[in-house]
């Protein structure tokens, strides 16, 4: 089941969504969310670009995308309606606000004539029912303002689609009453609301059909929460600090669409996060650097743009041998491109942007809910091989949600560094002969004064060095230890389908779903596909090359113009296809399954 | 420490790399003795520099040092800071490090007010580069990217500072061994931002830069010790006086032979942001350079105010249990299976 609200930017959309999204998870469904908003705050009222909307699939047993299509679409404004009708599958059910659909609003909208009287309609299911009417109906009697009466027909939607999915109203509820504990007057407007909505579902009867369609999650034993990626990464870095009993030092500059992550860490302090807020994204990543110099874990985090500013002392942290964490959560570029539309066109820089050979390890999540792992490894990465581990995750991850299954905290693994506190031969760059990570001393431990920096260092002294031969040998150093993460980490496997075949769908980051859905249509139909799905970009996994030998042909599909693609030609001389979209918007199920079968009969 | 510190206990094993002559070498003898006098284990102290001929500072230092990227020092002081707040933490740059290229990360160090001491040295030239102007350079500078002088207004490290709410500001110069350490100890001593400008020559592409002022002969007439409570005399015998006028913000020397300049000239206070500013900005030939501790009016360190309001914790089990199921949650188990 997929469900879209649509609405202005101002009409608290995303609100509506995320609980709507919370209660289907507490209702023992899978799901996944898709929050689509624009980077306007509040664009002028009624105008396209201004519509805020969030889209929801939810039901069972595995939930893998947003949904391709929309079953019930609701349209608080002719702007929405406009802008979202396309997404909206044929006979499928369309609930529009009645009271917005105003000539000087759907004149707002470009539309010519009253769109409710468009023929384009008959092809959908439409209810038409004032909202906002209804909505000061219930909350004027109760003395509110018109602007509060306004505000609440989110929730007064809310209460409609809940008697629509048959869900309870409380969990809500009692969200409002901690959310608006200091603004009595709209928390009673909004939990009246939320009750009118529903009561007037359950009097007109209002898809009494729909209620018993989704079906459970067949997700395993345990305790979940609906988490979004965002979330998902700052509990992650909170587990990776209370694991390594480390400071953790997360310095970052605001910037869309990663500024969750300062926000989450910020609420986290109390507990032992520092959050810095740093003047500028060089300052971040520099106090992050900082922070690791002083025995912390720095991490920094940024969108592209950003990133793109820090790319000198990230190579800092390469030469310097420092853990530090970087996290790109990847827009759609260049420069301010599209702030709040995903894109994965960021691998090449996190793989190359750093002038001079400066490898990082580079992961990437490929769902919200892993999110959490990806920041337990990254700081194991960091910490064991005294080196920055780039974090690519992209918008789409960072605000779609699902149901995560909560960890066993005493299951969680042991990070905890090994500082070195032995003067006796020692130097900065003494390395362990395994990972080929430096000797780390901490700042305030007796007797182990060095100086670290981003010249040059002696292999065996640790000193400046300009010797032609030391710099060629730290490079390979510096190279190998990189290369090296792969052997100590997983092989990887498929995610889906024969390990060998026909054709193997390679994937990275947040295309999981929608490479998942395709593979698992393509399997049903009896198609000798599989789907490979790569976690770890730098250094490439284990048995990747052999993996993909195995197949007669390859098809890489991402939100880029051809990366991981291009790594893969390059690595291996393969001759990988690419499936490339740079529209802001995920991948369609319907569109890699459509691609796949056309390369399987050429 | 029990044992009495010297210079030698923050002196490395490194070779000095700096230009025969460099002003640099007296500033690191400076503040190698005040560290000795000062007296925290070597251990406990980290230097941490930018790029530049004053950013190989932390080599010659016998302490934790962490030589960066161009003008970033002060940010990654910072971190380092918040990480670790017990370690006293120094921060070298020089005028490009710290006015040009690193003009904002200063700008916020000193707003900030992160317990934090940073050396300017100033040189009023790009000495590692060869020689170009720098934002501290007079107009007319002749430099290989200004062959026909540079036309653009210097900036003034100690207004710069004063503009960017630093709390405490002192001046010093390479040529005075004995004033330096003074003015280094009391910036330590200041808990917060520390911003000291230390003019220096530069042997090789800005000889003589500071004038009179840096010569010892000349010294005594072209430079003005300020101290707090005390009125400004100078002069080798004590000769001339400054009078701030604090409407124009203007200051005016006075001479011994109109009446004795003790009593006439304005009794400096090192708290007054006003008479700071004055006395940072005066120019003219005849006008003294103001050294020594020019702006000193403490008020809580970020870290200080950091820590009442959040306590600086590692984050145990329990703290992160309640993390994980804070939110709505719920359970799955197989024999609770719908439908």
């Amino acid at each position: 089941m997929v469900v879209r609200f649509a609405g202005d930017s101002g009409d608290g959309v995303q609100i509506l969504g995320s609980e709507f999204a919370k209660s289907s998870a507490l209702n023992g469904h899978d799901l996944i969310t898709f929050p689509d908003f624009p980077a306007e705050i509040r664009a002028p009222v009624g105008t396209t670009f201004g519509v805020s909307a969030y889209q929801i699939q939810f039901g069972g047993p595995l939930v893998l995308t947003h949904g391709d299509e929309v079953d019930v679409l609701i349209a608080f404004n002719p702007a929405a309606l406009k802008t979202n009708l396309h997404s909206l599958r044929l006979g499928g059910l369309l609930i529009i606000d009645e009271g917005a659909y105003t000539p000087r609003n759907y004149k707002k909208a470009g539309y010519e004539g009253d769109p409710l009287e468009d023929e384009e309609l008959a092809k959908y299911q439409l209810l038409k029912i004032d909202i906002t009417a209804r909505t000061h109906e219930a909350v004027d009697a109760m003395g509110a303002s018109k602007k509060q009466g306004d505000r609440a027909k989110n929730f007064w939607a809310l209460g409609l689609v809940y008697w629509m999915f048959g869900r309870d109203r409380q969990e809500t509820i009692d969200w409002i009453k901690t959310k608006f504990a200091k603004i009595e007057e709209v928390a009673a407007a909004n939990t009246g609301a939320l009750n009118a909505g529903h009561a007037y579902g359950e009097t007109m009867e209002i898809g009494a059909d729909l209620a018993a369609k989704p079906q459970q999650a067949a997700l395993p034993n345990g305790t979940y929460r609906a988490i979004t990626g965002i979330d998902a990464m700052s509990l992650g870095l909170a587990a990776a600090a209370t694991c390594s009993g480390m400071k953790l030092a997360y310095c970052s500059y605001p910037i869309t669409p990663a500024t969750g992550l300062l926000h989450g860490l910020a609420k986290f302090q109390a507990k032992g996060v520092i959050t810095f807020q740093a003047e500028d994204e060089i300052a971040a990543v520099a106090a992050a650097i900082g922070a690791s110099f002083g025995g912390a874990l720095g991490i920094t985090g940024s969108s592209g743009p950003g990133i793109a500013l820090k790319a000198e002392a990230m190579g800092l942290a390469v030469g310097a041998e420092l853990p530090l964490i970087v996290v790109n959560v990847q827009r759609a570029g260049p420069s301010t491109g599209l702030p709040t539309k995903a894109e994965q066109a960021d691998l090449l820089m996190a793989m190359y942007g750093r002038h001079g050979e400066a490898p990082c390890a580079i992961l990437a999540p490929a769902t919200p809910a892993e999110c959490f792992q990806v920041m337990l490894d990254a700081a194991d990465i960091a910490l064991t091989y005294m080196t920055p581990v780039i974090v690519l995750a992209d918008g789409y991850i960072a605000n779609a949600a699902e149901p995560w299954q909560i960890p066993d905290v005493d299951s969680l693994p042991d990070l905890k560094p090994k500082f070195h506190t032995d003067p006796e031969g020692f130097h900065p760059f003494l390395r362990d002969e395994k990972t080929l990570a430096r000797a780390w001393a901490i700042p305030g431990t007796p007797g182990m004064q060095h100086r670290i920096g981003g010249i040059e260092r002696g292999a065996n002294n640790g000193h400046i060095s300009y010797e032609p031969e030391n710099h060629q040998q730290m490079t390979n150093f510096r190279a190998e230890k990189i290369a090296g993460i792969a052997n100590d980490r997983p092989a990887i496997t498929p995610d889906l389908g024969p390990s060998s075949g026909k054709l193997a769908i390679v994937g990275w980051g947040s295309t999981y779903g929608a490479i998942h859905g395709a593979v698992n249509e393509l399997n049903k139909d009896g198609k000798d596909v599989a789907h490979i799905h790569v976690r770890q970009m730098s250094p490439l996994p284990r048995g990747f090359e052999e993996l993909l030998r195995s197949y007669d042909h390859i098809l890489v599909p991402e939100m880029n113009m051809g990366q991981l693609v291009k790594l893969i030609r390059a690595e291996y001389l393969i001759d990988a296809k690419g499936l490339n979209q740079v529209t802001g918007k995920p991948f369609k199920v319907g569109k890699i399954k459509q691609t796949a079968l056309d390369m399987l009969e050429n | 420490m029990n044992q009495q510190l010297t210079a030698k206990d923050f002196t490395t094993d490194q070779e000095i790399r700096w230009c025969p002559g460099c002003g640099d070498y007296a500033i690191v003898n400076a503040v190698r003795k005040t560290l000795a006098q000062i007296g925290t284990s070597p251990s406990d102290v980290a230097f941490v520099s930018g790029i530049g001929c004053a950013a190989r500072f932390p080599y010659y230092i016998d302490s934790y040092g962490f030589h960066t990227v161009h003008g970033r020092a002060p940010a990654v002081a910072s971190g380092l800071k918040l990480a670790n707040p017990e370690l006293d933490v120094w921060v070298v740059g020089g005028d490009g490090d710290f006015l040009s290229i690193g003009g904002n990360h200063l700008l916020h160090a000193l707003r900030r007010n992160i317990d934090l001491n940073l050396l300017l040295l100033n040189n009023a030239i790009y000495g590692l580069t060869k020689g170009q102007y720098s934002p501290t350079s007079p107009p007319g500078t002749r430099s290989p990217s200004t062959p026909a002088g540079s036309v653009d207004r210097p900036a003034n490290a100690v207004q710069f500072a004063l503009g960017a709410g630093a709390r405490f500001i002192a001046r010093s110069a390479d040529t005075l061994p004995n004033h330096l350490p003074e003015v280094l100890t009391r910036a330590h001593a200041h808990k917060g931002a520390s911003l000291v400008e230390i003019l220096q020559n530069c042997i090789v592409y800005n000889d003589g830069v500071w004038g009179g002022m840096a010569d010892k002969t000349t010294t005594q007439e072209l430079s003005i010790r300020v101290v707090h409570g005390e009125p400004m005399v100078f002069g080798k015998e004590s000769d001339k006086g400054l009078v701030i006028d604090f409407e124009s913000g203007n200051v005016s020397i006075i001479h011994e032979a109109d009446g004795p300049v003790a009593e006439r000239a304005t009794v400096y206070n090192e708290t007054s942001w006003v008479m700071a500013n004055a006395v940072a900005r005066m120019e003219g030939e005849d006008m003294p350079t103001a050294i020594g501790v020019i702006y000193c009016d403490p008020v809580e360190d970020y870290i200080t105010s950091l820590r009442k309001k959040i306590p600086f914790k590692v984050m145990n089990k329990d703290d992160l249990k309640d993390l994980l199921y804070a939110g709505g949650t719920w359970t799955r188990d197989e024999q609770s299976d719908p439908e």
